[in-house]
């Protein structure tokens, strides 16, 4: 078992270091391709996002491909190696595989279960065929990845809710309205988490914008960005009443809706819910608004708690991703072990003894009875035929060759031979 | 023979039922989508049999079999499961099993209570008014039955939003403007159908014993649900009671339903005698 993987991720390397290492854009391909022809490994597969940079290879020789890789990267990017050692993370063998299914399904992501990775992966492997730089170990192990990754998907809850404060908000209005591209939807101030929130709600569909602020300039600003409507600050209060959901975010120092206002909105409102936000701190709404019958009031804390619980959830689910994890990786060298020599040479040999037997018996029995002797003489004569047309092949098999695992796979298939590999290849 | 067979499909719809409860009760807890497939599946075969059962009943009987205790709580049961099909195929909410069987359930076992003879239709009932009637006031209790389940899971995802504890079931429950959406709809199919169902009685009533209304438990009990049910419509289009107090309004509706079905049949007795 020869696979491995080096590489950095957020855990183990600032970003300052991950920029240097990572291969934007065009330097990605000249990588590849450098890396191909440099000889170190037979097979390989760069990632590069922004969270990690790897190295998935398969190798002639473990140790020799770890300097081999690690060469590469200190004299690609003109880094020092002990700057490397510090941040590199190498794994071998089994480990390589768990940690390629963990990135894979997105259990080694600073958001667990968050989507994004399993498509850069595809496309890093996507570049890797494109380069011819993978062959039959790297190929297998990506497909099977892939359907790894499919399996917790849907076996575990690892990406069901929410873990971020703008989709716990897009969620929570989902369980509140039923179609939000009729709903509208107002945002009171401006902030990075409101601004951001907002975006969610606007991409979710929803039908009108309202945007006020004290500052008419940034109201406008942001009308622009969001093809919405300006209500002048003094008015919003009554504009409430077109309002079902609201986030606020200001910086003034008081509540500016209070309970008794919120109660008069919801009366002329005839009681069609409103969901609010409130993102500032200092509180803007008042907490007491949450009393009232058909508002629902977050602030920014029971927002978190909402993500806090989410991503306790996923931590549970990670578990039985991880459980799925260990048993795929048993399913991968069940299939690796069948590429090595030994049990194909086995099989092609009882292959050929069994045709030889049935063959040899048929024709004694159409002979009719025989002395002995001339028994031997054909038995001898047929195991002779067999050995001498089955050991090219073995031998080649049992040589140490670069195309081995070619090799192997044409000698199964020239002589349909039935390995495991045959009977694990669609799962 | 007759008998045993009504009463061997009653007792398999029973257990279906009691399972397809506890399978749904289960999914609240900690279901996975097979679990409530397989509610959906044992309501199914409950209801096959429930339905053979009422099929034998009128055969024997020759007339829609709700003539005593035991025939009109199991009809009851019967038309709340056709409602919750037609619900659960056209909106696909989420958990609507869960919320709906106990009530069927419940129905179904109070049923098996009550004695099981079934009886000969008596003269003065004998009239084409009989089989509208009751399957006019059937449907609009099985409305109102799916409008208190349907409040219970609004009141449920409700204090979940409030509360801002966000749990599993919270994730699985539909959202509130859908519950609270279909809860209306199914107090706007009941009315009607228990003005009709009303209209209908009075127009027989005349026709078999000469008077119009003539004040017996049943018929005030009727009145006063009609009268809840009017003001729940009354004060969501006006005062705009949605949401929460809607809920409420169509669970309380709903005890009034039950206690006018039984309360008034075991306690009252009245001039709907034969139930």
């Amino acid at each position: 078992m020869n696979i491995l993987v080096i590489g950095l991720n957020h855990k183990t390397a600032p970003v300052e270091v991950r920029e240097k290492i990572a291969f934007a854009g065009p330097k990605l391909e000249e990588a590849a391709h450098l890396l191909k022809s440099s000889g170190v490994v037979r097979e390989s597969i760069i990632l590069s996002t922004c969270n990690r940079v790897e190295i998935y290879a398969d190798v002639k020789d473990i140790d020799s491909g770890v300097e081999g890789i690690k060469g590469f990267l200190s004299d690609f990017h003109k880094v020092q190696g002990d700057l490397l050692d510090k941040s590199l993370y190498i794994h071998r063998g089994p480990e390589a595989i768990r940690h390629m299914y963990r990135v894979a399904s997105s259990l080694d992501s600073m958001v667990v279960g968050e989507p994004q990775i399993l498509g850069q992966l595809k496309d890093a492997f996507d570049a890797a065929l494109k380069n011819r730089a993978t062959g039959v170990i790297l190929n297998k192990l990506m497909r099977k990845s892939v359907s790894v990754a499919k399996r917790i998907r849907t076996e575990t809850k690892i990406a069901e809710s929410a873990v971020s404060i703008s989709f716990a908000a897009v969620e929570l209005a989902k369980k509140i309205f039923d179609d939000l591209p009729t709903k509208s939807f107002m945002l009171i101030g401006a902030g990075e988490m409101a601004e951001l929130a907002a975006r969610h709600l606007i991409n979710s569909g929803v039908k009108d914008v309202f945007i006020t602020n004290r500052t008419i300039a940034r109201a406008e600003e942001l009308a622009h960005e969001f093809h919405g409507m300006v209500v002048p600050f003094e008015n919003f209060v009554r504009e409430l009443i077109h309002a079902d959901i609201v986030i606020c975010s200001t910086g003034a120092p008081h509540y500016i809706l209070g309970k008794e206002q919120a109660h008069r909105t919801m009366k002329e409102r005839k009681q069609k819910p409103m969901f609010i936000i409130d993102i500032s701190v200092p509180r803007n709404i008042d907490p007491q608004i949450n009393d009232l019958d058909n508002i629902y009031l977050y602030d920014v804390d029971s927002l978190q708690g909402v993500v806090d619980t989410n991503i306790q959830e996923r931590a549970k689910e990670a578990e039985k991703a991880e459980q799925i994890v260990d048993e795929e990786i048993g399913s991968f060298l069940k299939w690796h072990a069948s590429l090595s020599a030994t049990p194909t040479i086995v099989a092609l040999r009882n292959k050929a003894e069994e045709i030889r037997k049935a063959e040899l018996e048929k024709t004694l029995g159409k002979l009719g009875p025989m002395e002995e002797e001339k028994i031997k003489a054909i038995d001898y004569l047929t195991a002779s035929i067999v050995n001498k047309i089955i050991h090219p092949p073995t031998a080649a098999l049992k040589a140490d060759n670069d195309d081995k695992e070619v090799m192997l796979e044409v000698i199964r298939k020239l002589f349909q031979l039935e390995t495991e590999e045959g009977k694990d290849e669609e799962t | 023979m007759q008998i045993e067979t009504n009463v061997l499909l009653f007792e398999l719809a029973l257990t279906f039922y009691f399972i397809a409860t506890i399978s749904g009760i289960i999914e609240i807890f900690r279901g996975k989508k097979n679990t409530s497939r397989a509610t959906l599946y044992l309501a199914v075969t409950g209801f096959v049999f429930h339905t053979a059962n009422i099929a034998v009943r009128y055969l024997e009987g020759g007339h829609i079999p709700v003539t005593n205790m035991h025939e009109a709580t199991s009809f009851l049961s019967w038309s709340v499961l056709v409602l919750f099909f037609f619900h659960e195929f056209r909106y696909k909410l989420n958990l609507l099993s869960s919320f709906i069987m106990p009530i069927v359930f419940l129905l179904m076992f109070s049923s098996s209570i009550f004695p099981r003879e079934i009886k000969a239709l008596s003269p003065v009932l004998q009239s084409y008014w009989f089989g509208i009637h009751v399957i006019l006031a059937f449907l609009g209790d099985a409305a109102f039955a799916m409008a208190c389940g349907i409040g219970v899971m609004y009141l449920v995802q409700e204090r979940n939003v409030k509360s801002r504890r966000l749990s599993r079931l919270f994730q699985k429950l539909p959202s509130l403007q859908t519950l609270d959406e279909i809860n209306y709809h199914l107090i706007t199919l009941g009315f009607p159908l228990l003005t009709l169902s009303m209209i209908s009685g009075v127009i027989w009533a005349n026709s078999a014993w000469g008077s119009y209304w003539r004040w017996d438990p049943k018929e005030v009990w009727s009145l006063i649900t009609w009268l809840i049910y009017a003001l729940v419509l009354h004060l969501r289009l006006t005062a705009g009671w949605r949401g929460k107090k809607a809920a409420l309004l169509s669970i309380a509706g709903f005890i009034v339903v039950i206690f006018a079905f039984f309360g008034v049949t075991l306690i009252l007795k009245g001039s709907h005698v034969f139930l």
